[in-house]
């Protein structure tokens, strides 16, 4: 009797002990997920790498973007620039950078005066709360941009994959 | 072959500047995500999609992994002459997709 109920204490202890190891294998791993933020030097080069010396001035570029996301994985973003669009003066590129994504640049895209209109729309990630800077590169070599701030409730790469 | 659905007027009239929204199924595994057990998922993402209006290109985007999952692009351009439209998206993998529409301009 007094054995049978110390085989049954024992095997209860040892039980805990295999959920306690269990337990915390499985978050460390959560713990240590997600990725880290470019660092303020990254989203410079990244930049840099585009706009070369140039100086970027703000005005004519409209980045319309949600100030308050809840879901970090999809978000609306639509990037319009104020231009004539004809063939001395229009829109080459457009380039969005999130500062705080492990990689800062988010999508380019080339245009022309074939465009007609300088207006593109898509759906970014974001990693966490952060400036959004939309770029855009002139015909006449010059860089304009436009820069909104989004609060993220729950920032995308968060997710573990099983 | 991942499915795709276009939005883009049948006709329109010469000239006019009509919106071309696309959405294509793809994961966009941005390669900064870890299993539970620790290990890092591979990279796999489109990284390009153009479009060509009869032959001649008048679209391109590059994208990284900060584009969410089915990207979806919207772009503009000028109705010139009727013809097809061809959208292509390649990626990471070997990806490759390609639509073609018809468009009619009067």
């Amino acid at each position: 009797m007094a054995d049978s109920e110390r085989a049954r204490t024992a095997s209860r202890r040892d039980v805990l002990k295999i959920a306690g190891a269990l337990a915390a294998g499985c978050a460390a791993p959560s713990i240590a997920v997600g990725p880290a933020a470019a660092t303020p030097a990254d989203v410079q080069a990244a930049v840099a790498r585009v706009i070369g010396d140039a100086r970027l001035n703000a005005g004519k570029v409209k980045l319309d973007i949600p100030p308050l996301v809840e879901n970090g994985n999809t978000v609306p973003c639509t990037v319009t620039v104020e231009s004539p669009m004809t063939a001395a003066d229009h829109v080459k590129a457009i380039h969005v950078f999130a500062e705080q994504n492990p990689q800062p640049y988010v999508v380019s895209v080339a245009l022309g005066p074939r465009a007609g209109r300088a207006s593109i729309s898509t759906r970014i990630r974001l990693r966490d709360t952060q400036n959004v800077l939309a770029v855009a590169e002139l015909s006449d070599g010059t860089f304009w941009s436009d820069r909104a701030n989004v609060i993220v409730t729950i920032g995308a790469c968060l997710e573990d994959v099983l | 072959m991942a499915r795709a659905l276009i939005n883009a007027p049948a006709r329109a009239r010469r000239g006019e500047v009509i919106e071309i929204k696309t959405l294509i199924s793809h994961v966009m595994e941005s390669g900064f995500r870890f299993t539970t057990r620790g290990e890092a998922v591979p990279r796999d993402i489109i990284t390009a999609f153009t479009a060509a209006w009869n032959g001649e290109e008048i679209f391109r985007a590059q994208l990284y992994p900060g584009i969410a999952a089915n990207p979806f692009i919207t772009f503009h351009t000028v109705a010139t002459e009727s013809g097809t439209i061809e959208l292509t998206w390649t990626g990471d993998n070997g990806f490759s997709a390609t639509e073609r529409i018809g468009i009619t301009v009067e």
